[in-house]
């Protein structure tokens, strides 16, 4: 069997659109991951048992279920819990659905990496913010997260690598991301293999090409 | 001379060990009273109690008429006031020497970002460090660092100077460039509570001694009562200093 890639140059717009959502998907989930990410590691980390037991049994629960159930049941039930809150029965698209699944399953991995940063600080740093002054927001705020995430600024990168191609599960509730419009116009011109091998490759290039820049990255961090 | 700190019957447990024990003493204002002691004494504790940087579950300690222990205590405030330096410096790695003396200064007391600057030069330049402003803390040598924290407890007008064992991480010739700016600081009046080895310093600059041992204040005494008639010393503190004093 030959392969025929020409047909892929007419389809490159569409597979820009659908890689442009692939990232969209992927920055935003990243950020809000983050921030999630890190209030659940203060909850783990702070001295109240409820506050600390409820943010464990979120980390756990998430990180015992499959991505792709998430995915499919955020599907079903972020419209109706969001028509809950708003009144307002107009349904949400399966990219809003997508980012709060992306969102609420990384921020269960994003804050061990958070809350291993924050345990590699000092106790000495702490109390050097509290001597002055401090509150704990602003010694957590000002003091010790700056220097936790310096520390796990790579991890955080290569979580976010795995995010990268995780992104691709979106397939499940229909998305069109960058997979997703590989695979169909794949379909469409009868190539589906040249389609997929190509789609794999660019893949390939960007997990690869930033998986080696994180660890030059980490390389100078370390020093 | 009235009670800047007061320390009434202190003692405080981990668990079932305690390291504090009925620990009373107190710093006047302008007083310079070193804590000394073997390790494991118990002093840095104690030191650490004072700015409740540390917990203890019985007693009762005052800083200028403030109940550090009480719960409705505003501890930051009260933090705010009584400048504390420790024994690893802890300056903060990711902000310059500039950005470590401003930070509290503007965050804490609400200065200006231009008045925080130049406070901290003008205290930066009084422990001889101006010309290192823009560096950052591990582009310092332990000595420089060290006047640096000293500096910047100093940028927030402190009523009292905590000192945890300010030396001890210091390579010897780095010793006497902190032990200066704190003699500088003493003559000058501040009230400090200085836990120390430095006997060298005790001698000339203490007012008051205070030795523990076993969670407990063992003496505490006039300096020249401490470092004059050694008979009259517990047998604990003779042995202690016999060995502290041959160097």
């Amino acid at each position: 069997m030959a392969l025929d890639f020409s047909q892929i140059i007419p389809a490159l717009p569409g597979l820009a659109d659908g890689m442009l959502l692939t990232l969209k998907l992927l920055v935003m989930a990243v950020l809000g991951g983050v921030v999630l990410g890190t209030l659940l590691a203060l909850a783990r980390l702070s001295d109240n048992v409820l506050l600390s037991r409820l943010a464990k049994w979120y980390v756990n629960y998430f990180r015992s279920i499959p991505l792709l159930l998430v995915i499919s049941w955020f599907y079903l039930v972020v419209p109706m819990v969001l028509s809950w809150i708003t009144g307002d029965l107009t349904p949400v698209g399966a990219f809003t659905s997508c980012l709060v699944a992306f969102v609420m399953f990384e921020a269960a991995y994003f804050s061990e990496i958070v809350r291993a940063g924050i345990q590699s600080i000092s106790r000495g740093q702490i109390n050097a913010a509290y001597a002055l002054g401090m509150s704990y927001g602003q010694a957590m705020r000002l003091v010790i997260l700056p220097q936790a995430f310096r520390k796990m600024m790579p991890l955080l990168l290569q979580q976010s690598i795995i995010l990268f191609q995780d992104t691709s599960l979106v397939y499940a509730v229909g998305l069109m991301d960058f997979l997703n419009t590989a695979r169909s116009k794949g379909d469409v011109v009868g190539l589906p293999h040249e389609f997929l091998l190509f789609a794999g490759a660019v893949y390939f290039v960007i997990s690869f090409g930033a998986s080696q820049w994180v660890k030059r990255l980490q390389k100078r961090f370390a020093v | 001379m009235s009670a800047m700190i007061s320390i009434n019957n202190v003692s405080k447990w981990y668990g079932d060990f305690q390291v504090l024990t009925d620990c009373t003493t107190g710093v006047k204002k302008g007083e310079v009273v070193v804590v000394c002691g073997p390790s494991g004494s118990g002093k840095s504790t104690l030191i650490k109690c004072v700015n409740a940087l540390e917990p203890f579950q019985k007693g009762e300690i005052i800083v200028d008429g403030i109940a550090v222990g009480d719960p409705k205590t505003d501890l930051p405030k009260l933090r705010s006031r009584v400048g504390m330096v420790f024994q690893h410096f802890e300056l903060f790695p990711h902000l310059s020497i500039t950005e470590n003396l401003a930070i509290a200064q503007v965050k804490v007391l609400g200065r200006s970002q231009d008045e925080a600057r130049e406070k901290g030069l003008k205290l930066l330049d009084r422990v001889g460090l101006k010309a290192h402003a823009h560096k950052f803390p591990g582009q310092l040598s332990g000595g420089q660092q060290q006047r640096v924290a000293i500096a910047r407890a100093l940028a927030m007008d402190p009523i009292a100077m905590l000192f945890d064992e300010p030396t001890s991480a210091l390579d010897p010739e780095m010793i006497n460039e902190v032990l200066d700016v704190m003699t500088e600081l003493a003559q000058e009046g501040m009230t400090m509570m200085c836990v120390t080895h430095e006997m060298g310093f005790a001698r000339r600059v203490a007012h008051r001694v205070i030795f523990m041992d076993k969670g407990a204040i063992v003496e505490d005494c006039d300096k020249d009562a401490f470092f004059g008639d050694i008979n009259a010393r517990s047998e604990r503190a003779r042995q202690f200093l016999s060995k502290i004093l041959q160097h």
